[in-house]
């Protein structure tokens, strides 16, 4: 049986934080008095995210999730609605457009403070089928508030 | 058991590394990896042969046509078919089985009749038939399945009380492995009258299929699942039936005669085969199933029998994997999850080893549904496989383990 070492691409990927959200993730579960809900789903694996947001004055005032799918969809929208509580809409959709380019490979976004707990996701960019997964949330974002 | 590396030699494609590593390939049941003597087949036709079929009176188009038919009656002899004229080329299964429902259906089918089909059939022997009970204003009766992945036979046969008009099923669950009872279940469904339609995608692979013993009406099956290339495959039917059904596809190769506000049509197999054909897969389909019967369905069936139960003794060892479906005869297929892995992240972590599995709901969502997951991780074995392929499979299943903090076994 081959028991060497997961490479080095794989622990990256899999970090202690992305599990944790994966395993205990924050702001699930349905939010009272939303104004913007959106569901989406990624066909090819199954993942599903039902973001709802409630948004006055331009600003998210609070948002939640309910999803399932595999640890880089659903720690991405962990790690997402803890950035996004009372956030101007533009700057939730910028900060959107930074994990996009994260995902893209773009180091200086990888290192952006502003995107908190996400930067943990930057792994993500070394497995291209996997970008759509840890995109999923935020597709559900720019959906919600533009609808 | 076969000798896989001796076999292997045959295939260009698994000589290939996959991330460094030597490729494990493990998504059988979603297409095999085609043999030499299949790409030679092809290549040699476009080199020789290649004109279009049934039309031109020259040499060159009568061979084509001549390689083509001679494919049609090889398909028809492995399968054991009524006739040749029982078969017809088609993409696949799929479209196999939208032609069963689109012509037989829809002539058969009406407001308040009854379907049967089965909690383990794949998409593609559901949903057509969604559509046809949709369009004529019919009803769907889906048959639940044991806790171990077999048709519910009491269940089957309550829904037999609905003199049911078509009952659909597969011979081999694509997802779980699970080998129905198919003579039984189709003797049962005759007895009240219905039409039988089995999706043989998995079975004609895989073991020894006799259409006349199982004496089914319809069955359905795809090349690519069987070493063939892609887009080709049959409905291979009882001839009387194909006779009496209305064409599905208009078009050329379909007519006998042609007026200007209507049309006769062609004999049977050709009144259901419209457009130019895909020779190509026909002749590259009969090469490969040279290459199955000399290996023999029987010894493959052993085979991949000796690997899926190889894979589970392994896998069931792991501490937190969930194997599902039946646990004795089963084909070479292994679904499993493990722990809180989600099956996507499990195929991305074994894909580092060069180990390809499918990860998903396998076109088997109502299937889903009733194992109560979203998705399994799934590992299917052909001829080309062996033992250190499963342990591939284990060790690298013990890393994603570890990854996510499970303990190895």
């Amino acid at each position: 049986m081959d028991t060497s070492p997961p490479e080095p691409r794989l622990s990256a990927l899999y970090q202690e934080l992305i599990l944790d959200h994966y395993r205990r993730p924050r702001n699930k579960g349905a939010l009272e008095g939303a104004t913007h809900s959106v569901s989406l789903n990624n066909p090819l694996c199954g993942d599903e995210i039902d973001l709802q947001l409630r948004v006055a004055d331009a600003v998210i005032r609070d948002v939640r999730f309910i999803g399932r799918g595999c640890s880089i969809s659903q720690a991405s929208a962990s790690m997402m609605t803890q950035l996004l509580k009372d956030r101007t809409v533009p700057q939730a959709l910028a900060l959107a457009a930074r994990m996009s380019a994260m995902m893209q490979g773009d180091e200086s976004a990888a290192k952006d403070k502003a995107l908190g707990d996400l930067r943990a996701l930057a792994g993500v960019s070394k497995f291209p089928v996997r970008i759509k997964c840890a995109l999923l949330p935020w597709n559900a974002l720019t959906d919600a508030v533009k609808s | 058991m076969l000798d896989a590396a001796r076999l292997r030699a045959d295939f260009p494609l698994l000589e290939r590394q996959e991330n460094g590593r030597r490729l494990v390939y493990l998504d059988n049941a979603a297409t095999t990896q085609k043999p030499a003597a299949v790409l030679n087949a092809i290549a040699d036709y476009y080199r020789t042969t290649n004109a279009n079929v049934h039309r031109g009176a020259y040499s060159l188009a009568i061979r084509a046509t001549e390689a083509y038919e001679a494919a049609r009656a090889k398909l028809g002899g492995f399968v054991n078919a009524w006739a040749p004229e029982g078969v017809v080329f088609t993409r696949g299964t799929t479209e196999a089985i939208n032609l069963v429902a689109g012509s037989y259906g829809r002539a058969h089918v009406g407001r308040g009749d009854t379907v049967v089909v089965t909690a383990l059939d794949h998409h593609s022997n559901l949903v057509p038939w969604q559509i046809l009970c949709q369009e004529k204003g019919a009803t769907l009766r889906m048959v639940e399945i044991t806790e171990d992945g077999r048709i519910d036979l009491s269940d089957f046969g309550t829904a037999l009380e609905r003199r049911p008009k078509i009952v659909a099923f597969p011979y081999v669950s694509n997802a779980l492995g699970t080998v129905n009872p198919t003579a039984q279940l189709t003797r049962l469904a005759h007895a009240v009258g219905a039409a039988v339609v089995v999706d043989g995608a998995q079975s004609t692979p895989h073991v020894k299929v006799d259409l006349q013993a199982l004496d089914c009406d319809f069955y359905a099956l795809s090349g690519h699942k069987m070493l063939a290339p892609m887009g080709s495959g049959a409905l291979v039917a009882k001839p009387e039936l194909l006779e009496a059904m209305p064409p599905y596809h208009g078009g050329g190769e379909m007519i006998s005669r042609v007026f200007d506000d209507h049309s006769t049509y062609n004999k049977i197999p050709h009144k259901f085969e419209a457009g130019t054909p895909n020779v190509e897969g026909a002749v590259g389909l009969a090469a490969a199933i040279d290459y199955l019967s000399a290996i023999g369905l029987e010894r493959i069936a052993e085979h991949e029998q000796a690997l899926a139960q190889a894979a589970i003794d392994q896998l069931t060892q792991i501490d937190g994997v969930t194997v599902y479906g039946p646990r004795g005869h089963r084909a070479g297929v292994v679904s499993f999850t493990y722990g809180d892995i989600h099956p996507h992240d499990i195929a991305t972590i074994l894909d580092q080893d060069g180990v390809c599995i499918r990860a998903g709901h396998h076109c088997t969502q109502p299937l889903m549904r009733r194992l109560n997951v979203p998705a399994t991780a799934r590992a299917s074995f052909y001829i080309y496989n062996d033992l250190d392929d499963v342990a591939a499979l284990a060790g690298s299943l013990v890393k994603a383990g570890a990854l996510f903090g499970y303990v190895p076994a």
